[in-house]
């Protein structure tokens, strides 16, 4: 037993471990951030491969803890992801004096979501889950002296705490409705007609749409990324978004089952709604924070199309897509945090003439939003394909249309930005922006990551033979 | 054959792009690589007639195949019949003019051909792929060459023209994914693929889903070769986009939308487009028509071709539903002969505009004694727009024309005419605004302009010899078409 436990939970350990050895470094002697950085990254890098290697099905603690080979790949993606911004951000986080601190708030919140995703009854996921917010709330408040920056955190900490609310609520009620709290038992006492888990569930579901940014319990999402630092908007989209997704797809597609007429009409409704509402507020942001928040939650809503498919046809198109928009959404991130480090600047009026003296921003920007819109050869193509396919397993002729045609929206106003970028003339385009080669690295993974991901066949197909 | 070369090519010019710095090397590369292109292509057709002459019959030739992703059935999987040879030879030859009409391009070089090296990969592997899903890669893939064409290398309300185009094309892409979709989940479980030789054998697709899904199909590829009413982003991006840009509009570009309403529209659905073959002749005479007359009032020259294009287009969809051999081998051949001459057009109206910076026809007069050579070159695209035996537009107008006349039905009959009359109309607004160029007296402004230089000669050379190998000799294209819309006739159990 003591042997397969380090095995199976060697992610969470090392990351344990980091976290705690960061503690001690605040300890000691102080210890310059470069210092941090590197062995952050070492062990980030570390977890990512690790989970490729050694055993990767089991169970422990009597079925609280559960993993199996899916589960490893989602935690590397996550994982990965927290590098990337480690690289992307490195200018930014240079100058931080509470480095340390900073890294210990985001890898709790990074092991928050591993716990989540392993999580086998419905108290360690609500545990997990709030291992994996709180956290995010004080990072989005990091900034200190920043009275937005506050604003974001308080924002952020009320609405997780009021999501939280109603989903514990939920879980009480199924848990006094059903007699168990094990996601292994309960959809054998979960049935179709039964009002009071009718209720239970859609609470529940309700506490994870506010997670996710589902319209129409998004209002926090744009104040939040507006006034947080870069690296934690980032993360926030990015890292957390995708744990949310992961976790969602597994619980209301495998516990609650036996609802599954009701999911299929909510996740219906409120896809179409959360790709609209998100498109049409996009189409009106100044601020390119903002802009990619609401992009994001359109984002959000495309996820859901996919999820509507609960084979491993859907689940396989999630966390396919999810790889995708880890690349594309880190990569825009990654330029407006280099420019928002350099000049301060983040309007989209900002960015006229980009190009003119900054031609690799200008192109990682370029093609991060295209694979965001789903343009060809860029990744973000197949990763929205696979979705609409899976969806159009289950769903109906209209609802496929407008969903395709919502492509058409998202288009538009990514091409505002890439216009901006390439075409519109301004007086005083912004300078030469200087930034590490640590930050060009994590750029080119990206662009790579874009790239390759969808053209290389054997991804979307090595997904798809785990899930 | 190896045809994934034709794709391969075009990509490895573009990667020698991106790594090359003076933009002499990059003019220089990019020539190489078209000519090369030009080369694989004239090679494809000898190879594609030498197999054909050996009797193989095969509907699909040179085919070549790998699984991408399995689990969906979907690969790239490239094939070519006659009609795909056709339309990859019109390819290169408009690659090559576009290539070199960009010779004197100073903003931004290397990015301007990188994106038109991109475009014309793009192009020929929409050809190439018979994978519903790797065809519509490559049909996306080319729509943000062109965005970026017009809006960073445009003129006149580019960024307009350019949003415009992506939208309205991104658009019609959404509706022909949702029709690929629907071609894909028509069919039971074990046996949903995206390749189009296995479902042309294997997929038995229901009447009724056929009648769902072919409006989705043929409008959305129909938007891309200027269906009525979805042709207004036609005028506005031709106008705005630098000369090389509207060449590959409308000399490739919009012949991917014939192509597709012929090869996956049609040759997939036919039970749809019987069913709607009667839309498809009143919107398409529309537009033949419409096309014509709008041309009249214009007084630019660049929107002259674009709504003569929205007028010549017409005839390709006019043809395809006629759903006779000759009408539909008419169509390729429209495509064809259209794509050259238009390409020409707009490669002598960039050379034009270089010369006197102005497009308005009423500004300018007696260019011949300034510039013979360019305005013969104007000529002689006039002359083939408006269909005078010996050119290519002549053939293949007429094959249309009997093609359409062999449905004898009033209603057939009445939409030929109407078409036919569009002719009288070219004439006039051709005759008028070539003349009124060329002929008369001539600016004192003018009068120092000089004839076209090297690089420009031979782009114009290049693509009359195309139009003129056409229309002194139809018959090699008429031959090499043929085994391709039969195919098609069979499928459609209409002869």
């Amino acid at each position: 037993m003591a042997y397969s436990f380090f095995i199976q939970m060697r992610m969470e350990l090392v990351i344990t471990g980091l976290i705690f050895l960061l503690l001690f470094f605040k300890l000691g002697k102080p210890v310059s951030n470069e210092v941090v950085l590197t062995v952050v990254s070492i062990a980030l890098l570390l977890t990512t491969s690790l989970s490729f290697f050694g055993e990767q099905e089991g169970r422990q603690f009597a079925g609280m803890f559960v993993t199996n080979p899916l589960m490893f790949l989602q935690k590397s993606l996550l994982a990965g992801a927290v590098y990337l911004i480690c690289l992307l951000n490195y200018d930014w986080l240079r100058k931080q004096e509470h480095l340390a601190e900073f890294f210990i708030l985001m890898l709790s919140a990074l092991l928050g979501m591993f716990l989540m995703i392993s999580s086998g009854n419905l108290l360690m996921f609500y545990l997990s889950l709030e291992l994996s917010s709180i956290p995010v709330a004080a990072l989005a408040n990091f900034e200190l002296q920043k009275r937005t920056s506050s604003e974001a955190g308080m924002k952020m900490i009320l609405s997780s705490a009021f999501a939280s609310g109603i989903l514990l609520f939920g879980i009480s009620l199924v848990y006094g409705s059903t007699g168990t709290i094990q996601f292994a038992s309960l959809p054998a006492q979960l049935q179709a007609g039964d009002a009071l888990q009718i209720v239970a569930y859609i609470l529940f579901f309700t506490g994870f749409a506010f997670k996710l940014s589902v319209v129409p319990f998004h209002f926090w999402t744009a104040d939040v990324y507006e006034g947080a630092p870069v690296p934690v908007a980032s993360f926030l989209s990015v890292v957390s978004k995708g744990a949310v997704a992961f976790i969602f797809m597994n619980i209301v597609m495998k516990v609650f089952l036996p609802l599954g007429n009701i999911t299929y009409h909510l996740l219906t409704i409120l896809a179409i709604a959360t790709i609209i509402v998100g498109n049409l507020f996009a189409v009106r942001q100044k601020n390119l924070k903002r802009f990619l928040a609401f992009s994001s939650i359109a984002q959000v809503g495309f996820i859901l199309v996919g999820v509507l498919n609960g084979s491993t046809l859907g689940i396989a198109a999630v966390v396919y897509f999810v790889l995708v928009y880890l690349f594309s959404n880190l990569a825009a991130f990654g330029v407006v945090s280099v420019i928002t480090n350099a000049t301060g600047k983040e309007s989209v009026d900002d960015y006229k003439g980009l190009y003119k003296n900054n031609k690799l921003l200008g192109w990682v920007m370029a093609i991060a939003l295209f694979s965001l819109a789903g343009i060809p050869p860029t990744a973000g193509f197949f990763g929205k394909l696979f979705l609409i396919m899976a969806g159009a397993t289950q769903a109906s002729l209209g609802f496929i249309v407008i969903v395709a045609l919502n492509l058409v929206v998202s288009l538009f106003y990514y091409l505002r930005v890439v216009r901006a970028i390439f075409m519109d003339n301004n007086e005083q385009p912004l300078e030469k922006v200087n930034y590490s080669s640590v930050v060009k690295l994590g750029m080119i993974i990206c662009l790579a990551g874009i790239v390759l991901t969808g053209l290389i066949g054997w991804i979307y197909e090595y997904i798809l033979s785990i899930s | 054959m190896n045809l994934s070369l034709l794709i391969l090519l075009p990509l490895l010019t573009a990667l020698a792009v991106l790594v090359v710095k003076k933009p002499s090397l990059v003019r220089i590369i990019s020539f190489i690589g078209s000519v090369l292109q030009l080369g694989l292509a004239i090679f494809l057709y000898v190879a594609y007639s030498q197999e054909r002459a050996n009797g193989n019959f095969d509907t699909m030739l040179f085919t070549e195949q790998w699984s991408i992703f399995p689990s969906m059935r979907i690969s790239f999987h490239l094939g070519v019949d006659g009609i795909s040879v056709a339309m990859i030879m019109l390819t290169s030859f408009v690659v090559l003019a576009g290539v070199l009409v960009s010779w004197k391009v100073e903003k931004m070089t290397k990015e301007f051909y990188l994106l038109l090296l991109l475009l014309a990969m793009g192009a020929y592997g929409f050809f190439l792929s018979l994978d519903l899903f790797v065809l519509f890669f490559f049909l996306e893939v080319a729509v943000i060459p062109k965005y970026l064409l017009i809006g960073i290398w445009g003129s006149g309300k580019k960024e307009y023209s350019a949003n415009k185009l992506a939208l309205m094309l991104m658009g019609a892409s959404a509706l022909v994914l949702v029709g690929i979709l629907g071609v894909y989940f028509a069919a039971g479980k074990e046996n949903r693929t995206f390749d189009i030789l296995q479902i042309v054998q294997n997929v038995q697709m229901s009447p009724d889903a056929q009648k769902i899904f072919f409006p989705f199909l043929f409008v959305g590829f129909g938007v891309f070769t200027a269906l009525f009413p979805f042709h207004t982003w036609v005028p506005d991006g031709h106008s705005s986009a630098p000369t090389a840009g509207s060449m590959f509009l409308a000399g490739i570009s919009m012949k991917l939308g014939g192509y597709g309403c012929l090869r996956v529209a049609t040759y997939l659905l036919p039970e749809g487009a019987k069913e709607y073959a009667n839309i498809i002749i009143i919107l398409s005479a529309i537009a033949v028509l419409y096309g014509a007359f709008a041309t009249m009032m214009q007084k630019d020259l660049k929107y002259i071709n674009a709504y003569s294009s929205i007028s010549h287009c017409g005839f390709v969809l006019l043809g395809i539903g006629m759903l006779t051999k000759t009408a539909i081998t008419g169509a390729v051949m429209q495509m064809v002969s259209h794509g050259l001459m238009t390409a020409l057009f707009f490669a002598v109206i960039g050379m034009i505009y270089e010369r006197t910076h102005t497009r308005i026809v009423a500004e300018m007069g007696g260019l011949m004694k300034a510039m013979p050579f360019i305005m013969t070159v104007l000529f002689i695209a006039g002359l083939c727009s408006l269909g005078l035996p010996g050119f290519s537009g002549f053939v293949a107008e007429m094959t249309v024309f009997m093609g359409s006349w062999e449905n004898a039905d009033a209603f057939h009959r009445i939409a030929t005419i109407a078409a036919c009359m569009s002719i009288v109309v070219t004439a006039v607004y051709i005759l008028r605004a070539v003349g009124q160029v060329a002929m008369g007296p001539i600016k004192a402004s003018y009068a120092s302009l000089g004839d076209a230089s090297w690089n420009e000669k031979l782009a114009a050379i290049v693509l009359i010899i195309g139009i003129v190998a056409i229309g002194v000799a139809p018959f090699w294209l008429n031959e090499l078409v043929t085994p391709g819309t039969e195919v098609i006739m069979n499928r459609l159990g209409v002869h």
